[in-house]
């Protein structure tokens, strides 16, 4: 064995051609196998996300020919819009409904989980097969289950004795059927990624709390909490990301319609980009709204890390 | 500080006796009838709403307008189905949202598994860089280069074909990075080495030793990219046209309008929700092992 491969070696030591040939492959072949990645990546993602903001410097309509220069002229008019201001301000009170009970929730339910369950598989299955449920398909269903007239939700509050609500025709309830949509959703997925993590958390933790006569809700507050801080964190801002880029749910819960409710009571910034771009074809400030909303996503992370690293040193 | 606050884990559970052993086998969470009452509750509120699809798709407009609503099944599925058929081109949907997610699952696996045995395993100027870059391209949303992609679709006249959605989702940053964590660990370096000595190419190396070792982990990232493509709804809407339409396009349109007949729009949502609903009951404790898998990781 050590013999042929030493007679192998020793036999491409004696052929220049093939030992260059094999210099180049295991030099030059990385490179062959990411490209197909990054030609894509800079063709498809990278070049788009620069000439938004070349775009976003111009008046730029898809209905005329002409893209004069105007420098930040779409940016100063976006700080003055109403309309821009109220869609960031729906994004952030549908991102705190729906964010906040949805990781509370998920804890919970990561923490029920992770004990020594029968038919384990089913328990978890059931947890995640809201999420493979596609967006359009959710808010479809929950728009019938919001109507106003013959809804079942609305029945059902009515068995309670509370009025019929009108749920599209206010602020509050909008943004909360709205974020009803996305707790659904999401509160399984982010359980499961949670339980991931506390099975990384040491037995023994939670069995010598158990002696001291530590509650389950005690131990999840005291042990697993602080073990898995790292991806509540990542959680945290991996749906500040997706709450920024809400979308479907507002836009099929109007009917389709791009304003978002007749008083822009429900429209997200994803969905006034949308307006804006594909509505009014006004391609320039759509780009400079677009920027902007990278911008706060920036931001909100950079909160994010730095909340963290000042919690790991405290 | 941190010191005296903090004592390292492993001093918490000192070695103990057998007794206390045993003491403290019966004190591990057992799960009790509250916590099965718990888990049934989660579960019906997790399938009300897709029970509730197929409530809806099988009556007509008439029984949905009664109080209470009708809870259990109609006869009208079939009706609906015809109608859903036939308003609006279902049948294309289908077919063009499985060549979609088919292609992009194809694409994004085959080229992750490359890019992943690249950082994993072969040593190369500047890969530690790259792969941070891939790294903070999965942070970087979407649905803000819509409108410059749009225009680049339309100067390449791809508009309105489903190039347009398959190319720019051929890749991900997701896919390269839970290869190359799995691949780092699956593929034993040796093995490379010895096949180098041999005279190995890289190409033969990856086609006969990485591509097999590959497999478990290619499958459920194949399975997720397959939900992800199916399910994408944004960018679809704003390339494709209502005539030939992804099926989350389609909802869209049966959706739309003040009045919406609502037993037609639940039985387009449970034609789109169904394919997906089968994959996951066959081979839905991989796509939770993969999810789970991927979540450490990240």
């Amino acid at each position: 064995m050590t013999q042929l491969v030493t007679d192998g070696s020793a036999g491409e030591r004696l052929s220049p051609r093939r030992s260059l040939l094999h210099r180049l492959d295991v030099k030059g072949s990385p490179y062959l196998y990411i490209a197909p990645f990054f030609l894509l990546f800079l063709g498809f993602g990278v070049f788009p996300l620069i000439f938004t903001a070349w775009v976003s410097l111009h008046e730029w309509s898809l209905l005329s020919d002409e893209h004069p220069w105007i420098g930040f002229g779409n940016y100063t008019a976006l700080w003055a819009d109403p309309a821009f201001w109220n869609a960031l301000w729906n994004t952030a009170s549908i991102w705190v409904l729906s964010t906040v009970p949805q990781l509370l929730m998920a804890l919970v339910l990561a923490h029920i989980l992770n004990q020594r369950l029968r038919g384990q598989t089913f328990w978890r299955m059931s947890a995640l097969v809201p999420n493979i449920t596609s967006v359009a398909a959710v808010a479809i269903i929950f728009s019938q289950l919001f109507g106003r007239d013959y809804g079942l939700i609305n029945w059902v509050l009515g068995v309670f004795g509370i009025d019929k609500v009108d749920w599209t025709a206010n602020s509050w309830s909008s943004h909360l059927a709205v974020s009803l949509m996305i707790i659904w959703r999401w509160t399984g997925y982010n359980a499961l990624i949670y339980l991931a993590a506390m099975q990384a958390v040491p037995k023994e933790l939670y069995d010598s709390a158990s002696l001291d006569g530590a509650t389950s809700f005690q131990q999840l507050r005291k042990i697993t909490v602080p073990a898995i801080r790292p991806t509540i964190i990542f959680t945290v801002i991996i749906s500040s990301i997706g709450g920024m880029q809400v979308l479907a749910e507002p836009l099929l819960f109007g009917g389709n319609g791009l304003t978002g409710g007749s008083d822009r009571q429900f429209q997200t910034l994803a969905l006034y980009l949308y307006e804006v771009a594909f509505g009014r074809f006004d391609f320039g400030y759509a780009s400079a709204s677009s920027w902007v909303m990278f911008l706060i996503i920036v931001i909100v992370a950079a909160i994010n890390f730095a909340l963290t690293s000042r919690l790991r040193r405290s | 500080m941190a010191t005296t606050l903090a004592p390292p884990p492993h001093r918490v559970s000192h070695t103990s006796s057998p007794r206390r052993r045993r003491l403290r086998r019966s004190f591990r969470r057992r799960p009790g009838k509250l916590t099965y009452l718990m888990l049934t509750a989660i579960a019906f509120f997790s399938f009300f709403p897709l029970y509730w699809s197929v409530v809806v798709a099988s009556q007509d407009n008439s029984a949905l307008g009664k109080v209470p609503p009708p809870m259990l099944l109609g006869g009208n599925l079939w009706f609906n189905l015809k109608r859903a058929f036939t308003m609006v081109p279902f049948e294309q949907a289908l077919i063009n949202s499985f060549i979609v997610s088919g292609a992009i699952t194809i694409s994004v696996v085959l080229f992750s598994t490359l890019a992943g045995f690249a950082f994993a395993k072969l040593r190369f100027r500047g890969r530690n860089i790259l792969l941070l870059s891939i790294i903070a391209t999965m942070m970087v949303p979407t649905t803000l280069g819509i409108i410059p992609l749009y225009m680049l679709m339309a100067k390449i006249e791809w508009t309105g074909t489903i190039y347009a959605v398959i190319v720019p989702a051929m890749v991900n940053g997701f896919g390269v990075f839970f290869m190359t964590q799995y691949l780092s660990e699956a593929v034993p370096t040796e093995l490379l080495e010895a096949g180098r000595v041999d005279g190995c190419s890289t190409i033969r190396l990856f086609w006969h030793v990485v591509l097999p070792a590959a497999r478990p982990a290619a499958a459920v990232l194949g399975m997720l990219t397959f939900l992800t493509a199916w399910n994408d709804f944004f960018w679809p809407l704003v390339v494709l046209t209502p005539e030939d339409p992804t099926v989350q396009v389609v909802l869209s349109t049966l959706s739309a309008g003040r009045i919406t007949d609502y037993s037609l729009s639940l039985t387009g949502a449970l034609i789109a929700i169904l394919p997906l609903l089968v994959v996951f009951v066959l081979l839905g404790k991989q796509i939770i092992g993969g999810i789970m898998q991927g979540a450490v990781k990240g």
